[in-house]
């Protein structure tokens, strides 16, 4: 739906390259497209209105920088600010106390209790020894959520069905002292800000356990009213920090924006997945390309790298060099990924994805069969491929429940993706596909 | 930058009230509304999560029109409800049980935590109320979520209803299968309740289609109710669910939940206006009475709050 933004800015733009300076009215021109942008993404009006005024002060008259186009020196301020606005790098949890207390908080449905789960693997992790406290009596199976989650992960769960929240996240110290726990997570009800006798119900909870950390766990997805709700959380608990949830879909998440202006508190992790190792820290920076629709390629490339296998990347790299690239070597990238989740996913992440993606779809099921094919291989033919004649190829679209057609479409493939991998081997050392293998 | 946030802080307090009284304050400055006032209207509506697109269009058009019918600043509430009105003319639709004997079978899909399961027990217990001897059947059709089961199960035994699982893990057309089963020999309503999915998961929104795929082999027509649960305090990331689940699975219509709280789900206009997608229903709380049939005049007021 969007153009991004540096490109509709440098249409505006347009005529004044070659200027030195943006004019008054330049500017103005390009924060009308600024202020659509941030309102899109689900920034509060106030909020956005707010910062049109402190960029307008700065780019008035600022020196376009030789290496940018007058549109990139703005989104290059807006950026600075918002990156400002969102706050440090890295807020890490304070738990000195032993055991630590963390109450977490939130509306109906914002993902507390996955959360909950989330933030006691991590401090597993960190050779912490977590607990987990059911206080959600009301959502019925909410308990038997937290006990399957704390199963699983075999932390213990202090439960009670009946009960009172208060008194069990009251019990809840004890109960850790007594299990040699060092940490407990409480997972409380969803609320809504406004309900009176939950909030206060609340407070109490706090007195009971003066939590280390009380933290309010946010959808991404929210819209103008993050203002109000984290502002009425912020008011009746005070919070320490806030936890953004389900930043894996494609929300622009402005409502980040909204809640670090209206409370000042901490982003301290960003929910990215269902699967309970799915928490990262935040990243103001990446949340501010986000929002303005930039694409997280940083993040990308930063998550490529912690997930796939160094040594292994640098021995295809070797392989590459001598070009000696192999189906096994074709089959284990392909492997690797997919640890990246989806390519789909992988290419939401990129700048101008959006349309690519429109144009020439990724083709999930493609890799798939590609895949199945390359598995139903044996060693050898990975490894020697111009071994795989006619009854071989029979046998490997049998083994992979495709047709010698699409079997033949992969070693093409492959061959196309050798030939281009030789080429960039060399400067890169890394292997990479070429970007339209899977592209239709 | 604390002094900013602090101010910013102050300003976003005032902000609580309604958005009435906020006109109400921004009409009864004039006889006439200027350039500002109606751009203060146009933040009114933002705040509402209409979206500034779609904002500025409905205050360009009050615009028009009171110059046009000279209406006074005082009018001007009631113009602007006109407009917000007539744009959503033919939004609303009743959910529709079937009169040949065939089971009705409604999927029930969203985003995670909109309130699927919530809306389902609410839904058969609504569906049951106008008609005792209604035979609802639930289909557990989230084998994700750790417990989803157990909750629906819970929901069930309270509205009356009976309900089909497996177990966790298992795989959800298989259940809806078997739930077909059940509802073809007992008659009624089916409603299957699926696991969350946000709108961009390639993988998921398959294993949506092979659900409705599977209802439409073994009935030999689409669910009579494809509906999509939008949680109100969305923003604009509801355009986006709405037309790829739309593309999905072909939506017949909405839900929109939590509309106890303080937010106005004012994207559903977006979302009446791209896709013309009626709404069925709205959530307002918790328990199985908090269900109502969708108002477009009753939602325009609360639109603006009053
Ligand atoms: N206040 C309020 N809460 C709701 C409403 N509908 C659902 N919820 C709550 O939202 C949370 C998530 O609902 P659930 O039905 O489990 O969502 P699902 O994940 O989409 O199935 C639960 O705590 C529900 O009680 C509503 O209309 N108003
Ligand atoms: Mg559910």
């Amino acid at each position: 739906m969007f153009d991004s933004l540096t490109s509709r800015l440098n249409a505006v733009f347009s005529r004044l390259r070659g200027k030195g300076r943006l004019t008054e009215a330049d500017v103005a021109a390009g924060l009308r497209e600024i202020r659509l942008v941030l309102l899109e993404a689900d920034v509060h009006f106030k909020v956005v209105k707010d910062l049109m005024g402190r960029i307008q002060e700065r780019a008035v008259g600022a020196e376009v920088l030789e290496s940018l186009s007058p549109g990139q020196q703005v989104v290059k301020i807006v950026r600075d600010e918002l990156v400002g606005l969102l706050g440090q790098e890295r807020a890490p949890l304070s738990l000195d106390r032993r055991p630590a207390v963390i109450v977490l908080v939130g509306l109906q449905g914002s993902g507390k209790t996955t959360t909950a789960a989330k933030l006691a693997l991590t401090l597993k992790k960190d050779g912490r020894k977590p607990a987990l406290v059911a206080a959600d009596v009301y959502r019925p199976a909410a308990i038997d959520q937290l006990e399957k989650l704390g199963g699983d992960l075999e932390i213990p769960v202090l439960s009670e069905r009946g009960g009172n929240p208060v008194a069990i996240a009251g019990r809840a110290l004890d109960w850790a002292k007594e299990n040699l726990r060092d940490v407990v997570i409480i997972d409380t009800a969803g609320r809504l800000q406004i309900d009176e006798a939950m909030m206060r119900e609340l407070e109490e909870v706090k007195r009971a356990t003066a939590p280390d950390e009380l933290l309010l766990v946010a959808d991404a997805m929210t819209g103008q009213e993050a203002v109000n709700i984290a502002s009425t959380f912020d008011q009746r608990l005070s919070l320490s920090g806030v936890i953004l949830t389900k930043l894996d879909g494609d929300a622009r998440g402005g409502a980040a924006l909204s809640i670090r202006a209206v409370t000042g508190r901490p982003i301290k992790f960003v929910g990215t997945g269902e699967k309970i190792a799915e928490l990262e820290p935040f990243h103001p920076a990446r949340m501010a390309d986000r929002i303005l629709g930039m694409g997280d390629v940083l993040s990308l490339i930063e998550q490529a790298e912690e997930k796939l296998d160094q040594k292994k990347a640098e021995e295809l790299a070797e392989r590459i060099l001598k070009n000696r690239f192999t189906l096994q070597d074709f089959l284990d990238q392909l492997l690797e990924m997919r640890k990246l989740g989806p390519l789909s996913q992988i290419l939401d992440k990129l700048p101008g994805a959006a349309k690519l993606k429109a144009a020439s779809p990724v083709d999930e099921s493609e890799i798939d069969r590609t895949l199945a094919i390359l598995r139903s291989m044996t060693l050898e033919e990975r490894q020697n491929p111009s071994i795989i004649g006619g009854s071989r190829k029979k046998r490997i679209a049998r083994g992979s429940g495709t047709k010698v057609r699409d079997v033949n479409q992969t070693l093409e493939s492959f061959e196309q993706a050798k030939r281009a991998l030789k080429q960039v081997g060399g400067k890169h050392g890394k292997g990479r596909f070429p970007p339209d293998l899977f592209k239709r | 930058m604390t002094a900013w946030i602090d101010r910013l802080k102050q300003g976003l307090a005032r902000t609580r009230a309604g958005l009435t009284d906020a006109i109400a304050r921004v009409v009864g400055r004039g006889p006439s509304l200027g350039a500002t006032q109606l751009e203060e209207i146009e933040e009114i509506l933002i705040s509402g999560d209409v979206g500034a697109r779609l904002a500025a269009a409905i205050v360009g058009e009050l615009g028009a029109r009171l110059r046009r019918d000279g209406g006074s600043a005082a009018a001007a509430l009631a113009t602007l409800k006109a407009l917000v009105a007539e744009r959503l003319a033919g939004c609303e639709r009743v959910f529709g049980l079937r009169q040949d004997g065939e089971p009705t079978v409604a999927l029930v899909a969203g985003v995670n935590g909109s309130g699927k399961t919530t809306t389902i027990a609410k839904l058969a217990s609504h569906l049951r109320e106008r008609d005792p001897s209604l035979v609802v059947t639930l289909a557990a059709a989230d084998t994700f979520r750790a417990a989803a089961i157990e909750q629906l199960t819970v929901w069930a035994e309270r509205v009356g209803a009976d309900v089909v699982k497996h177990q966790l893990g298992a795989d959800p057309s298989a259940v809806v299968f078997d739930a077909l089963e059940r509802a073809r020999r007992r008659g009624g309503v089916l409603l299957i309740d699926t696991a969350g999915r946000l709108q961009t998961k390639h993988n998921l929104m398959e294993e949506l289609k092979k659900i409705e795929r599977t209802v439409e082999k073994r009935l030999g027509r689409p669910s009579d109710e494809r509906l999509l649960v939008v949680d109100a305090t969305t923003g604009q990331n509801a355009i986006s669910q709405a037309s790829l689940f739309h593309e999905a699975i072909g939506l017949t219509g909405l839900v929109l939940t939590k509309l106890d709280g303080t937010a106005k789900g004012g994207v559903v206009l977006s979302i009446w206006e791209e896709l013309k997608l009626p709404i069925l229903y709205i959530g307002v709380g918790e328990t199985r009475e908090d269900l109502h049939e969708f108002s477009a005049r009753e939602f325009v007021d609360a639109l603006f709050g009053s």
